[in-house]
């Protein structure tokens, strides 16, 4: 079988197949060395109980998926979500036994801190390079098995199908200089997210949305992909990530005035310095933090800075010792990229695109409608985020979904390659003509790729940003089409075979482009406005519209045409559909309908 | 609205201004394999390393990584390069800046002088441009096992909470420093002996090996030392300390190799006496 993608949904699945099924051989494709994925990135943490009731602790379950699926504002898969919380704790002592440096308590248990949205502290951590630590745990982890084959610094230029299903990708090796077809009966997509499409994001280079697109093009729909989410704390104009974890250790956002202002936006009252409280203020969730954010600027209470408008991150309260022990790369990157020295002075945050809650349509049990092709991480829409990610969800997601994802493939693959034709020759033809497909953009066109990608990342912030109008998003619709246009004739100048990141560059624009144009559609049909997708109108916000869109959206590729736009219904199974409430508000619901009741009385 | 000036965001007070503080000269060498240039081609020098120099815009917040995009992106499509994260932590990015190995990424126009020479990690073979040959790492990477063996009698492992899954803070005190290594290979840049000496395993390899050796949770010395013990193993390190110098994560393989070849010397003894009993 065939894994795109060495993060660590990919490397999980892969280890999963090594372990349970080590006689199936597994091919590990990676247009970079799995190290370099994007999951060494991630800082804050990963989300599983820890403490319940038999532990000695307050948190259970229940209070894990309630979050879960309240953050998600109730567009969350609740089947998706159970199978989740129940399985999260266990793959986070799994990479405990695998080695990956837990961050630990004096008496040596796993630590946990708190997170946005998170009604306990569930979130396991390792300093904050929690994803880096991960990552390398993971790779090195499947450096013992013998059946991982890897295709390091190969990239993927498509998926090979035929009737019967997926039966391969078409790979092209950048360091030898040639492409090579890898037949499976079974793939998996493991290729991350697709926040590069926006100007201003927290993501690497490498993030560019190609699974996706090559899921997309083969007539799997993509699910949700109007939910982008904005990280609220991102370094002015670079988007450097400075994680949710220094709110989490008590770090306050100020404005202009050096208001801590997310009292004002339903998250309050204000908790003392130093003295952090679930689902209040700063550990209120990213999408309304981020849409704080836009207010204060609207009412020009952010400040101006040559990067653009920012407030402040505030976390000299913590002091130098507990900011080195706990936050050390937050440190390391304020003072490098804006001269902060966190212990003595704010740092200046502004929201960046972060992560794409939607993806590759899946199934509860990572199955696309594609026989034989799964996804799964940020390439997948699993169900679980809903409109809005709650921070450390996703490193937890890459493990429970890679380990469901490995095991899934692995019977698939056994089941459909018993007296299948691998090595058809209508394969190795449809390869070949694929492959020269791609090559052929070798030395041709006319249209500047670096041009594209600039207009198009404007654009994706200018009109598909935190708040979204359906003037904006028609304006949207139509540029993205005038790109793609452009891209028909995108030039690539570079003709050498080897490390041709010219040709690369331009192949992963077209991923975008695919990616962006499904976002537009999707956030032009959703009129409400639901977790990270907010439509303006009027003077107003539209409201959340259970009754037409308690649904996913679909965007299916139509060749030549803008995508065909369908729905789904969202699997609930025992959380009704409610009002999302933080700070005291959602605290105290009895008292809450008690005061409706007096004023009922008076 | 108030400019950062006023503001008491603690910025250093350039980088409140990003306005383009001029030009740096930009030398890049260039390189692309002899195979790679096609018949009849008109493409510079197939085979032949050569320099291109390019006046590059920047302001307070503009890195070398940075730079090469902006190069790739306005002025020459051409050059190849890796770079992901942005952030120091991926690794990727790893390059000599006028003469000393450097992350791209954390290394700024801003605190180089005016002439800047980039040019591939040294000591490793180069691929094309600046992107060199990381197989030979990945190699040893591998042959030193850096993996978690548990005793032989632990099967499975526990899902919650209990004593079989705790390491104390000051356990972790014990390897932590080199678990930070992000594989970017400045040391083998830095390394007099990886150079000399092509087979040697390497600063980061033996630091990646010590990191699992030194886990209280780990049981896999004995089968990391042939690795470590061979002749290419951790005994061509002549501590030169060039490695802990040039790291960017402040790891000090320099210490993790010494260690290592304590252990390796131990064991050795050890097998001597054994060995002598035997006879």
């Amino acid at each position: 079988m065939v894994i795109v993608g060495g993060g660590g949904a990919g490397l999980r699945a892969a280890i999963e197949v090594a372990q349970t099924r080590p006689e199936l051989s597994v091919a590990l494709v990676s247009k970079v060395y799995p190290m370099r994925s994007h999951t060494v990135a991630a800082e804050g943490g990963a989300a599983g109980v820890l403490r319940d009731a038999q532990h000695g602790g307050t948190d259970s379950l229940q209070a894990h998926f309630d979050d879960t699926v309240a953050g998600g504002d109730w567009l969350c898969d609740q089947d998706v979500v159970e199978h989740f919380v129940e399985h999260a704790a266990a793959e986070l002592f799994q990479l405990e036994r695998w080695g990956c440096p837990w961050s630990r308590t004096a008496a040596g248990d796993p630590n946990v801190r708190r997170f946005g949205g998170m009604s306990q502290a569930r979130t396991w951590f390792a300093a904050d390079k929690t994803g880096f630590h991960l990552l390398h745990t993971l790779f090195q982890a499947s450096l013992r098995h013998q059946s991982i084959r890897r295709y390091d610094e190969h990239f993927v230029l498509d998926l090979l199908t035929d009737d019967d299903g997926v039966c391969g990708v078409i790979a092209y090796d950048q360091r030898n200089g040639y492409p090579l077809l890898l037949e499976a009966p079974a793939v998996i997509l493991a290729t991350g997210g697709a926040a590069r499409v926006y100007r201003q994001n927290t993501n690497a280079t490498i993030v560019t949305g190609e699974g996706m697109a090559m899921a997309y093009r083969a007539g799997v729909a993509l699910r949700d992909m109007e939910f982008v989410q904005y990280h609220p704390t991102g370094l002015p104009g670079s988007g450097i990530l400075i994680s949710e974890a220094g709110r989490g250790e008590g770090g306050v956002l100020l404005n202009a005035a050096g208001r801590r202002y997310l009292a004002d936006y339903g998250l309050g009252p204000q908790t003392p310095l130093g003295s952090p409280k679930a689902k209040h203020m700063e550990l209120g969730p990213r999408d309304r933090l981020s849409q704080a954010f836009w207010y204060e600027q609207q009412a020009g209470r952010t400040i101006s800075t040559p990067q653009g408008e920012v407030v402040h991150l505030d976390l000299r309260h913590l002091g130098r010792a507990r900011l080195h022990e706990r936050l050390p790369l937050i440190c390391d990157l304020a003072e490098q990229y804006v001269g902060v020295d966190p212990a003595v002075a704010p740092i200046p945050v502004a929201p960046a695109a972060h992560y794409t809650m939607g993806g590759i349509q899946v199934d509860a049990t990572t199955a696309t409608t594609l026989p034989g092709l799964f996804a799964v991480g940020e390439a997948a829409s699993s169900g679980l985020h809903g409109a809005n990610r709650l921070g450390s969800n996703s490193l937890a997601e890459l493990l429970v979904f890679g380990n469901v994802a490995g095991r899934q493939a692995a019977t698939h693959a056994t089941e459909r390659g018993e007296g299948s034709d691998l090595g058809r020759l209508s394969h190795r033809d449809a390869a070949t003509a694929a492959a020269s497909r791609y090559t052929s953009m070798m030395g041709r066109g006319t249209q500047n790729p670096a041009e594209i990608r600039r207009e198009l990342g404007a654009l994706m912030a200018a009109e598909v940003g935190i708040f979204r109008t359906a003037d904006g998003l028609t304006r949207a619709a139509t540029k993205v089409a005038e790109l793609k246009e452009r891209y028909g004739q995108v030039q690539v100048i570079d003709t050498c075979p080897v490390y041709n990141t010219d040709w690369a560059g331009a192949i992963e624009l077209g991923g975008m482009l695919d990616v962006a144009e499904a976002m537009i559609h999707s956030a032009l049909h959703r009129e409400e406005s639901r977790g990270a997708h907010q439509r303006l109108e009027g003077d107003g916000v539209l409201p959340r519209d259970d009754v037409r869109y308690l649904k996913h959206t679909l965007a299916t590729y139509v060749p030549g045409a803008s995508p065909a736009i369908g729905y789904q219904d969202v699997v609930i199974t025992k959380s009704q559909p409610a009002e999302r409430v933080y700070g005291d508000a959602g605290q105290a619901p009895s008292q809450a309908r008690l005061t409706l009741a007096e004023e009922a009385a008076l | 609205m108030s400019g950062c000036e006023g503001c008491n965001c603690g910025s250093r007070p350039d980088a409140a201004e990003s306005r383009p503080l001029g030009t740096k000269r930009v030398t890049v060498f260039r390189y692309r394999p002899c195979s790679a240039v096609e018949q009849g081609s008109t493409e510079p020098r197939g085979g032949e390393p050569w320099y291109d120099a390019f006046e590059v815009p920047y302001d307070t917040g503009t890195s070398v990584a940075d730079a090469l995009g902006w190069i790739k992106d306005n002025r020459d499509a051409t050059l190849a390069f890796r770079v992901s994260c942005r952030m120091g932590i991926c690794g990727s990015c790893g390059l000599m800046v006028n003469g000393k190995p450097h992350l791209a990424c954390e290394t700024f126009l801003r605190d180089l002088p005016d002439e800047v020479t980039i040019a591939p990690l040294a000591n490793l073979d180069v691929e094309r441009d600046l992107i060199v040959d990381k197989e030979p790492f990945l190699a040893a990477l591998t042959e030193v096992k850096p993996w978690l063996m548990s005793a032989a009698n632990a099967d499975g492992f526990d899902t919650a909470l209990s004593e079989n899954n705790r390491q104390t803070p000051a356990q972790m005190l014990d390897y932590q420093q080199f678990a930070q290594c992000i594989n970017c290979l400045l040391c083998y840049a830095a390394c007099p002996q990886v150079g000399f000496n092509r087979p040697f395993l390497g600063p980061a390899a033996i630091t990646v090996a010590m990191r699992y050796s030194r886990d209280s949770r780990d049981h896999g010395t004995a089968q990391r030392l042939p690795a470590l013990d061979a002749e290419s193993g951790v005994w061509p390190c002549t501590f030169v300390g060039a490695c802990s110098t040039v790291c960017p994560k402040g790891v000090d393989p320099a210490a993790a190799v010494q260690l290592a070849k304590l252990v390796a010397a131990k064991a050795r003894a050890t097998g001597l006496i054994k060995r002598k009993e035997k006879r």
